[in-house]
């Protein structure tokens, strides 16, 4: 079976890109940076579990897991940033 | 190749596991760790989808094939996976709304400084 | 002490390691051929004309999952607007409406409407194809703050009553509970899918009350996402703390 195997290889492909995404995310210590790496490790899930014959949880993973959570993350650091920023202007 | 690939798919969930685990323990900035966390919750959705993969099965719609034609995946853990993914992301948002008060109350996002000031 | 700290980190990841993948060697292998509840449930979501057995799981099989599920995400949002509510020493300062580049404005007004209706279809055919109230949901909700990239903050605020939405967030959970207490009147088990007749396969009004609950769980899941984005761009953007000089 010729084409088993070639699915085969698109599985391992998805899996490795997902670990790496996942270190990336994790290596990267600036908040906001890292919602934009959370993005893109979002949508390699999503392409996993499309891989995996999971549509319904590619599509759950790709609303919230590259819009959603990436975009709480960004509003939090804005909102610590400007705390920061007004706070030194009353010193 | 094949007794890889048996284990393969659950050793990556590990690995992204304890990544998300490392990131968490020495992260400097709640935020961050809040994003790791993220991680974290992404390794349970793969191991949960790994466990319910079948070779040469397609997705459990039969919207657009004939029931019976095709082997399909397992629909149980999926169903657990979706839920998972959109409480997941409610449950972040809650803990970034701690954050954001431990923000407020005491004027640092990073973990030493806030044992510092408590103690 | 730090050093110290990471010592027993990597002690600590190495036995978690390693008992994690004794586990895995020992799980069913990846791709394997038993399935039995896999194939119990892709059966008994047939018999009910369900088309999508993912939404059979969900909203039939495992309906009450479902609900304790909703109750984590309604309790979890409710936490959230206890905690980023204005507080008595904060005020709300109008942002100055910002200058957005025309190119932006365009593609961001023209993509809103498509991904709005994007997001209501998906709800709709959660029962028939790939999708469902959870995704259908986020991205309805999601789709509507386009319109804070699209023009400014104020606009978003006028076609968000926040109000509505916390009141619709709240319906929708009931409206689970009740068609589960209907089918107790009905004289079978809460949340039991006897109530409607299964109509036929593949058709948007199949699989008895699994569209119900779907519309239920997908009005829940958008109004709870407006509500929790619209308290953090509140945060983020109009409260600000009183200068004590």
């Amino acid at each position: 079976m010729g084409g088993g195997d070639v699915y085969d290889a698109v599985i391992v492909v998805a899996l490795l890109l997902v670990a790496a995404s996942a270190t990336a995310a994790v290596v990267q210590r600036d908040p906001a940076r890292q919602a934009l790496v959370l993005s893109f490790s979002g949508v390699v899930l999503a392409t996993l579990f499309t891989v995996l014959q999971a549509p319904d949880v590619g599509l759950s993973q790709l609303a919230v897991g590259s819009a959603l959570t990436p975009l709480l993350i960004m509003l939090s650091v804005r909102k610590i940033r400007r705390r920061g920023r007004s706070k030194e202007d009353t010193r | 190749m094949s007794t890889v690939m048996h284990v393969l798919p659950y050793l990556v969930a590990v690995y992204v596991f304890l990544t998300g685990c490392y990131g968490l323990a020495t992260s400097r900035n709640l935020v961050h760790a809040v994003g790791c966390l993220a991680v974290c919750q992404s390794a349970t959705y793969v191991l949960l989808l790994a466990v319910g993969y079948r070779d040469g099965g397609t997705a459990p719609v039969f919207s657009d094939i004939r029931p019976g034609s095709r082997p399909v995946v397992d629909p149980v853990v999926q169903a657990l996976t979706l839920t998972d993914i959109v409480v997941g992301a409610t449950v972040t948002a809650l803990l970034l709304a701690l954050v954001l008060q431990i923000a407020k109350r005491h004027g640092t996002v990073d973990p030493d400084e806030l044992r510092e000031l408590r103690g | 002490m730090n050093r110290l700290r990471l010592w027993l980190l990597a002690l600590g990841g190495a036995g978690l390691a390693a008992l994690l993948v004794a586990a895995c060697l020992d799980l069913p292998g990846f791709g394997g051929r038993r399935h039995p509840y896999g194939d119990r449930a892709v059966h008994a979501s047939l018999a009910r004309h369900t088309a999508n057995t993912i939404a059979s799981v969900n909203f039939d099989q495992r309906a009450y999952d479902t609900l304790g599920e909703m109750s984590i995400l309604f309790a979890a949002v409710l936490g959230c607007a206890v905690l980023l509510r204005q507080a008595r020493d904060e005020h709300r300062a109008r942002p100055r409406p910002a200058e957005v580049a025309r190119p932006v404005r365009r593609y961001a007004l023209l993509a809103l409407p498509v991904a709005l209706v994007t997001g209501l279809y998906v709800i709709a055919h959660g029962q028939l194809s790939p999708g469902g109230g959870f995704q259908g949901g986020v991205v309805a909700a999601t789709a509507l703050h386009l319109l804070y990239l699209g023009a400014d903050y104020s606009a978003l605020e006028r076609v968000r009553p926040l109000g509505v939405h916390e009141i619709s967030d709240a319906v929708a959970v009931c409206a689970y509970v009740v068609l589960g207490l209907a089918s107790v009147l009905a004289g079978t088990a809460f949340l039991a899918n006897t109530l409607l007749p299964y109509g036929t396969f593949n058709t948007l009004s199949s699989g008895g009350s699994v569209p119900l609950l779907n519309a239920a769980v997908g009005m829940e899941v958008a109004s709870a996402v407006v509500v929790l984005l619209a308290h953090f761009i509140d945060q983020a953007v109009e409260i600000e703390e009183e200068h004590r000089s």
